[in-house]
């Protein structure tokens, strides 16, 4: 009966639509559900932590929190799981303190997986601890919302778009912390987003929804690259390269980065060779030339094949989707230069790129 | 204009009544708040209006059918006599019950309006935190409501120190047992004793006042009279 990963068939009638989800989620890393505003990301989210009663079934990593088939339904309290809600819920009546202790205190010293320490620190927020919450800013209520739910070692986070209400300034201050928690635990999270810029820096897995369905779910990598998914049609279309050092450029003071598909240049990162780092290339920073010979100021040029062709968000462009040595990249052209060149699926091209953005 | 024996009599017996049926209200009061706050029940307009119903009938009226009801002849009356307890009208116990009918909606509507203001949400969160319902009960729920209890056993138990008409009807005017504050002030004026009469007269509308005052001041910060 035990299986790995996150396992979720859930039906629940909502006020315009049926959510009806199932899904085969892996068992660790960050899972982002995407979609637009009212699609059912909180929903689903809800119906796993037991705030909604759906009819279906819910296990994560071999452990049964429902199945209605068996008359299962754990309520959420008695659910290993963490939950930060969309705005600070901080309790009121507490210190920041007592508001990390209320769930820790309640979890028997040999389940404790995430010590007071670690949580801590992780977060930054040490120096908060003997605070009201009312002093707190937006950023900093929803760090200790995240400690507090760490606390509890959970099995699962959920997390309901944590930064929706935070301003850019105080997301960029909680999005280095997010990074973290993905890199330092093993417990797994499902993440409720509506931004793409989000879903590329933080998650591993891709779910999207709308009106309670779910269009696509696969590696995020994957589906940002896919063309008949409404990712695409966004101004912000973009893929995600996973790359590693390769090494540093003195005299030029740039980096390179290596992939299968071959090696970008960037401006010099201190990163070790050997380390990881995952770029995001926008559709519109591509474009493309039919020869080699570099007569442009562009650094990096990558040998690539067509496979395919989408629609753009304005009728003037189209969206072509290369393979550069089996990875997915988009370009953003006119159709005027798509007919002018002569593209078509097979050709061998070059993919000019003009910038790309470290995530992480 | 010192006062009596009787006076003090009077203004002791209204304390404890008022206490007692305070802290019974508080006790009565919060299951039914939370009922009311949080149900979907088609029910839930019909017990609010009950409830609600002593602040707008006539004392006399509420006490008339309390009367009626816990006589001899009456439903609750016929009870108390089968599980010995004789009848309730015209004994101290019978101006407990009847006060904590008069003054239940006092009590009742600041509990409700707090658990109402909270939300699900800091609920929730606790079950996320893995508090069962009945820690989230005394843990979050409680503490954030505190506000609204306060203000509700303020007035359950100035509106009970207040009443005359519920008590002229069930209670009568015996001393020591029944004959509260508002009583001997209707027993000095019928007397011609205008001097005894503002002596407690003029204390009750001291004690009224500063009352209201203090419920201003905590409004200011939580809803009742500062508005929400």
């Amino acid at each position: 009966m035990s299986e790995a990963g996150i396992q979720l068939q859930c039906r629940l009638p909502l006020a315009d639509f049926t959510l009806d989800a199932d899904l085969n989620l892996p068992g660790r890393g960050v899972t982002a559900l995407f979609g637009p505003s009212g699609s059912g990301k909180t929903s689903l989210l809800r119906c796993v932590a037991g705030l909604a009663r759906p009819a279906g079934r819910v296990e994560i990593n071999g452990e049964c929190w429902q199945d209605n088939a068996r008359r299962i339904f754990l309520p959420t309290h008695r659910r290993p799981l963490g939950y930060v809600f969309q705005e600070a819920s901080l309790f009121a009546h507490l210190s920041v303190r007592a508001n990390l202790e209320f769930g820790l205190k309640r979890i028997a010293a040999a389940e404790r997986k995430v010590g007071w320490e670690a949580a801590v620190e992780l977060l930054g927020i040490g120096h908060l601890l003997d605070r009201g919450t009312a002093a707190l800013s937006g950023g900093e209520r929803q760090r200790v919302a995240i400690a507090r739910a760490l606390l509890t070692s959970p099995r699962l986070l959920l997390m309901d778009e944590p930064l929706a209400a935070l301003d850019s300034r105080r997301k960029q201050e909680i999005l280095p912390y997010l990074e973290r928690l993905h890199d330092e635990l093993a417990t797994p999270i499902l993440y409720v987003s509506h931004s793409p810029d989000e879903v590329a820096r933080l998650a591993d897995h891709l779910v999207l929804l709308e009106q309670g369905k779910v269009v696509a779910s696969g590696p995020t990598a994957e589906l940002l690259a896919r063309l008949d998914l409404p990712l695409a049609l966004d101004e912000d279309a973009a893929v995600l390269v996973d790359t590693r050092v390769v090494g540093h450029d003195d005299d030029y003071q740039l980096t390179r980065l290596g992939f299968p598909g071959g090696v970008i240049k960037v401006t010099r990162k201190a990163l070790e060779v050997g380390a990881r780092a995952r770029l995001k290339i926008q559709a519109r920073d591509v474009s493309i030339a039919l020869s080699g010979e570099n007569q442009s100021s562009i650094v990096n040029r990558l040998p690539a094949r067509i496979v395919g062709f989408g629609d753009a968000a304005h009728p003037a462009q189209c969206l072509v989707r290369l393979d550069a040595g089996g990875t997915p990249l988009l370009a953003r052209i006119t159709r005027l230069s798509k007919d002018q060149l002569g593209l078509r699926e097979g050709l061998p091209v070059v993919a000019q790129i003009k910038s790309v953005a470290l995530l992480a | 204009m010192e006062l009596t024996p009787e006076d003090w009599s009077a203004v002791r017996l209204t304390l404890e009544l008022s206490t007692l049926v305070t802290v019974l209200l508080l006790i009565i009061g919060t299951p039914i708040a939370w009922w009311l706050a949080r149900t979907r029940s088609r029910l839930r307009g019909v017990i609010g209006a009950v409830v609600s119903l002593p602040i707008v009938l006539p004392p006399t009226v509420l006490g008339f059918y309390l009367l009626v009801l816990m006589g001899p002849q009456g439903a609750v009356g016929r009870f108390t006599e089968a599980l010995g307890l004789g009848r309730l009208p015209f004994t101290f116990t019978g101006l407990v019950v009847a006060s904590i009918i008069y003054s239940l909606p006092f009590v009742v509507q600041p509990i409700q309006n707090a658990f109402m203001a909270m939300g699900d949400r800091p609920l929730e969160v606790a079950a996320t935190l893995r508090a069962s319902p009945l820690a989230t009960f005394f843990t979050v729920t409680l503490p954030l409501a505190r506000p609204g209890f306060i203000t509700a056993a303020i007035l359950g138990f100035a509106h009970t120190v207040g009443e005359f008409g519920v008590v002229l009807m069930i209670g009568g005017n015996i001393p020591d047992k029944t004959r509260v504050i508002s009583m001997q002030i209707y027993n000095h004026v019928e007397a011609m004793e205008y001097g005894q009469a503002h002596g407690l007269a003029a204390g009750l509308l001291a004690f009224s006042f500063i009352v209201l005052l203090g419920l201003y001041a905590v409004g200011g910060r939580n809803g009742l009279g500062g508005g929400r």
